[in-house]
Formats: structure tokens, sequence, C-alpha cells
């Protein structure tokens, strides 16, 4: 048939049914990809990412589950059991050495578990010592970037949501926390927070957990979601403008819709890397604060009052320093490597 | 200079002087929250030596009174005496510790940005070569290293094993491994700063109408090239005195320091809260100042910033 141009024939051939070898064409080869699973797959990719987080994985397993069937406890003074006489020579032992009670023990045939760190002055085992040091680090860590998180994420969705008047004042305040010296305030803060708290959580459950780590959380609360606030509330603005958005508002899509489809996944990336890297931070500011002595209650280890008491016996017992620097200097590395390969596989902006 | 960049730089000092407020009204606050008031000491005092002492601090007359003698105070550099330190001003303990702390605090920034300067060109020069590799690997292991910990091995190495250098700080021989454990992780962190500018500038279209035109290596380098990526260095001046002034409390401690550091750090656990109170003002004034003389350079190096 020829076909005649300048007319309205419908060209026929247009809507013959599609042959087999046609809807090859439509035929999903694999399973479409997610933006998640994208993502995981860029992270599994990155070695360095990827050797981090089984570092970080296994050093908080373990931190959580040795001291469950340790047979020593972190402030179990094993010299001074309750009938019997002090035995000294549980105190400062080197790493593999026994006791005289222990060394009896051994002789007449028992299993006794090896100090594999030795004891401290007080002697506590070293060993169980420095992995609790490390659960307080990590869950002190992990706690304050769930604090920043959320308020950094609520007042940044209000500053960015409402804007205006609301947005100024914020934002205002932001500045101005933002300029404080923080380091200088925590310590002031956590300095005489102590004080103040602690009649108020005496006898309360929260008597527990040291009035320290509380105002370490308070002035986490107080001084550190500004720069979270900040960038939610870039994100959100930046969001409502892209043309996506229009996009979709223009075919009808609801606001619920947008937030669910287009605005939270752009933005939860960046939220939760941010999130990721506060944790390194924070455990670097516990472990500040405990060096200095304003850190975690005694007898409670953390890596940080650990290196400050090592200090004292420096000369004598060297590797009481070395453990407890190594783990922190090893988890706040590879927490910063994890983050910087999350930011890398999950930021959109940054995709090739 | 345009009237907007005289405008920005208005706002900032106003803002500045905001914060120093903000900063000395919560100093004085937070020391008053405490139980008892800032000048109850460990030791039970009777009823009317507690009275005289009120009296001779003031401490009888209502807060917001206590709040504008202080400020006013403030303004004169005038912090109190110091409680633990008989016949001490605060002040005097402040300007006497700075003496040893500016020495410290200006060599370390000076090795610091000096030294990463250097690398971080190196670096970008040698991208992806073994020495790139190197300097990033080095750098990575310093920027993750808390400074007590840092401290504390280097003490341990240089002076507890090896004997090389004296443990405490009595002879300028002593200086030299704080002023090192000050120095290492700003100096990373500018190494890694330089790098990613300098790679930065190096893909920029004038650097390649340079090349184009013939010119040599070395001057691109140096002529074109280091100044421009030079100021994000810049920006982290602010930054970095900031973390030498909190480092140095740690590293003082470990090394004993006499400077202000040590002397901020033995106030607290000696509850000294005159002395607490004006090392903390003190502190953030200079870092404020340090920020917003940070900001206004940055704005007139470069001003195509736009920093609102």
């Amino acid at each position: 048939m020829q076909k005649k141009h300048f007319t309205f024939h419908v060209d026929l051939d247009a809507f013959t049914p599609a042959s087999d070898e046609e809807k090859e064409y439509l035929v999903q080869m694999r399973p479409s990809s997610t933006f998640f699973r994208d993502g995981v797959k860029r992270l599994l990719k990155n070695k360095v990412a990827f050797v981090s987080f089984i570092f970080i994985v296994v050093i908080t397993l373990s931190s959580i589950f040795i001291p469950m069937f340790w047979p020593y406890s972190y402030d179990d003074m094993l010299g001074n059991r309750p009938g019997e006489p002090a035995d000294m020579s549980y105190n400062n032992l080197r790493p593999f050495e026994y006791s005289r009670t222990e060394q009896a023990l051994m002789d007449e045939g028992e299993d006794v578990m090896p100090h594999i760190f030795g004891t401290d002055a007080q002697g506590r085992d070293y060993f169980i010592r420095v992995i609790y040091g490390t659960r307080i680090s990590l869950a002190v860590g992990f706690f304050a970037s769930i604090i920043v998180l959320v308020i950094g994420t609520l007042v940044g969705a209000i500053s960015g949501y409402f804007g205006g008047k609301v947005d100024l004042i914020i934002m205002r305040l932001v500045d101005i926390i933002y300029s404080l010296p923080d380091m200088l305030m925590v310590i002031l803060l956590s300095a005489v927070l102590r004080l103040t708290l602690d009649p108020v959580i005496e006898h309360t459950p929260l008597a527990a957990v040291g009035s320290n780590i509380i105002s370490l959380f308070i002035v986490f609360a107080l001084l550190y979601w500004v720069s979270m606030s900040r960038l939610i509330r870039g994100q959100i603005l930046s969001l409502r403008e892209q043309e996506y958005v229009l996009s979709a508002r223009a075919t009808g899509a609801k606001g619920g819709w947008i937030i669910r489809k287009h605005l939270i996944p752009n933005c939860i990336s960046v939220v939760i890397i941010s999130a990721a890297l506060q944790i390194p931070s924070a455990i670097f500011t516990e472990s500040y604060l405990s060096f200095l002595g304003l850190g975690v209650d005694a007898p409670m280890p953390s890596l940080g009052s650990l290196a400050n008491d090592a200090l004292n016996g420096l000369a004598t017992y060297p590797y009481r320093l070395i453990f407890p620097a190594v783990i922190i200097s090893l988890i706040v590395l590879s927490l910063n490597l994890f983050g910087d390969g999350l930011r890398d596989a999950f930021d959109p902006k940054l995709n090739n | 200079m345009n009237s907007k960049t005289l405008l920005y730089i208005a706002k900032r000092i106003l803002l500045a002087i905001f914060t120093v407020w903000v900063v000395i009204t919560v100093t004085f606050f937070v020391m008053h929250a405490v139980p008892g008031g800032p000048f109850v000491g460990e030791k039970a005092v009777s009823p009317e030596a507690q009275k005289v002492m009120e009296a001779k601090f003031g401490l009888d007359k209502p807060l917001f009174e206590q709040y504008v003698t202080y400020l006013g105070d403030v303004l004169h550099f005038d912090f109190g005496p110091s409680l633990k330190q008989r016949g001490l001003e605060v002040i005097d303990i402040i300007t006497d510790g700075m003496k040893t702390s500016l020495v410290l605090g200006v060599i370390a920034a000076f090795t610091s940005a000096l030294v990463g300067i250097v690398l971080g060109a190196i670096a970008a020069l040698r991208r992806n070569k073994l020495v790139d590799r190197i300097i990033m690997i080095v750098t990575t292991a310093f920027v993750s290293m808390p400074s007590f910990i840092m401290g504390s091995i280097l003490l341990l190495l240089f002076s507890t094993t090896w004997h090389l250098v004296p443990a405490n700080a009595d002879t300028p021989a002593g200086l030299i491994l704080p002023i090192i454990t000050l120095a290492l992780y700003p100096m990373a962190y500018i190494t890694r700063l330089t790098r990613s500018s300098m790679l930065d500038v190096l893909g920029q279209d004038y650097i390649r109408t340079a090349r184009a035109k013939g010119v040599s290596g070395p001057k691109i380098i140096f002529g074109h090239a280091l100044k421009n990526s030079l100021i994000p260095v810049l920006t982290y001046f602010g930054p970095m005195l900031a973390y030498i002034v909190t480092g140095s409390l740690v590293v003082e401690k470990i090394f004993s320091v006499p400077g202000i550091g040590s002397a901020f750090v033995s106030s607290i656990t000696k509850r000294d809260y005159p002395l607490i109170m004006g090392t903390t003002i003190f502190l953030a004034v200079l870092i404020v100042v340090m920020n917003l003389i940070t900001d206004i350079l940055y704005k007139v190096v470069d001003p195509r910033i736009n920093l609102e």
C-alpha cells in the first residue's frame, strides 16, 4: 500500500499485534534494582568500608556478649573476697600471670581462666574492663547520635517546613550555638551538671547509669544537634524546589505520596550518613571527657578513663595504655571509614 | 571591598559579641546552679564564717545584681581571686599560663600548617602514586587518633622507653613532644584539605589554559594553583585554633606543662569555680575572635564566596 502523505489516514501497520520477537524487548531480563539494593551493592564493593563494617560488628558483638559468660566482672576486686584474708598477689598481674590463690587452685588440677591482659592495681581483671569500657564507649556514641538525630531532624524539619519567622528564629539560635566553643561548653556543663544531677536522680533507675553519662547526653542534646538541623533544613528547602517534585505535583500526586516517594528517600540517606558519622565524634568526646576525669563514674570503665588511669603506671605497665588506645583508635577509624563508605554508596548526588 | 562585604563583616562582629555575651551568661548561671553556690568548699564551715565569706564575695546580694557586677568585672578582665590558690588573682594565673601555652600553640599551628600544605601539595601532584597512598594512610590514622592517645603513646615511646626527651616540660626540650602531639592532628587535616582542594584547582579551566600556553609545571603549581587551593585551608584556621586550645588541655595534663590548659583541668578537679569561669570565658573569647578573623579573611580573600 502506497503511503499517502498529507492525509489523515492512519498507518494501519502501527496497529497490528506485536510479534513474539517484538515482545521480547519488554521482558524483564532481571528484577529492577531498588535504590537501597544499589547502595548495598556499591557498599559491598568498597573493601575498606566492608572490612570496617565487619570490625565494628565483631567489636560490638563481643562487647555485648563476652561480659555475659566471662568469669570475672569489671568491678570485681579479685583479692578482696568477703570472709577471706585479702590476697594482694591479685593486684598488678601481668598478662597471663596468676595470683597465689589461683596458682594453688591450678596445682590442685582446677581450671582457672587466665587474665589475658593481666589485672589492674586493685586486682580487677583488665581484659573485662577493656571490653566493658568498649561497651560503654560504643553505647554512649550510639545513644548520643540518636539524640542528635532526633532533635536535629525535628528542629530542621520544622524550620525548613514552616519557613518565615520560625525559620529565622531557629536559624539565629543555631548560629549562636554553632559559634559557641563546643568543647569548652561541654567541659563546663559536665563539670557542673553532675553536681546538680546527683541529688535529682538518686533512688531512680537513672542512678545506675550515673550522673556523668546523663550529663554527657544532656550536653549532646543541647549543643550537638545544630549541624544536623542545618543539614535537614537545607535538604528540605532544596528538595521542595526540585523539578521532579513539581512534575509529581503537576501529574496530580498528593502530599503524602510526594513525601513518601520523593522527599524521604532523597533525604534519608543524608540523615543516616551524618548520624553514622556522629557516632565516632560522640565516642571521641566521651573519651576526651573521661580522660579529663569528667566522664563515667568509677568503678565503671570507659576507654578514655582506662587510658587516663594507665598514665600513672606508664613506665611499668605500658600495655595498660596500649590496649584501650588501640581499641579506641580502631573504633573511631573504622566508624569514620564506614561512614565515608556509606556516603559514597548512598548519597544519590555523588552517584555516577 | 564593597558595601555588601562591609555589611557582612559588621553582622559577623555583632554575632561574635553576642556569642561572647552568651558564653559569659551561660558560665555565670551554670556556676551558680551548683548546689550550695560556687564558693562552698568541701570542708564544713561554720555558718558565721560562711556569712562573712558570702559578704566578701558579694554572694548575699540578689543573683541578678551579682550577674551585672560580674559582667562589669569581666569587661575589665577582673575574674576575681582564685579559691584554692590563696592570694592569686584568676587573671594572673591565666596570663601566667598563657606564656607557656601561647608558645606551644603558635609553634604547633605554624608547624602543622607548613608541613600540612607541603605534604598535601606533594600528595596532589603524585596522585594515586605510592607517595600519595602513604601520605593518605598516615594522615587517616592521625585524624582518627584522639589527642590524648597520641600524646600518651608519644610519651611512652620517646620518653619512658627510649629516654630521648624529658617527660616533663621544665626545659625547652620537654616542649618538643607536646608540640608534636598538638600539631599532628591539624597537620594531617591540613594535608588532606590541601590535597583535595589542589586536585580541585588543577582540574580548573585556567590551569588547562596555562598548560596549553606552555607554562612549565612548577610555575603552574606555585604561580597559579597553590594560591587558590589555599583558600579552604585558610578557613580551617579558626577550627584549628579551637582544636589546639582544647587539645592543649589534655596535652598539658599528660606532659605536665605549666600552661593554661593544665590550670583549667586542675581547677575542674579542685572545683576552683572562679578559675573555671575565668578560663572558660578567656579561652572562649580567644576562639570566637579567631573564628571571626578567619571568616572575615575568607570573605576578603575570595569575594566570590557567598557566606550567607
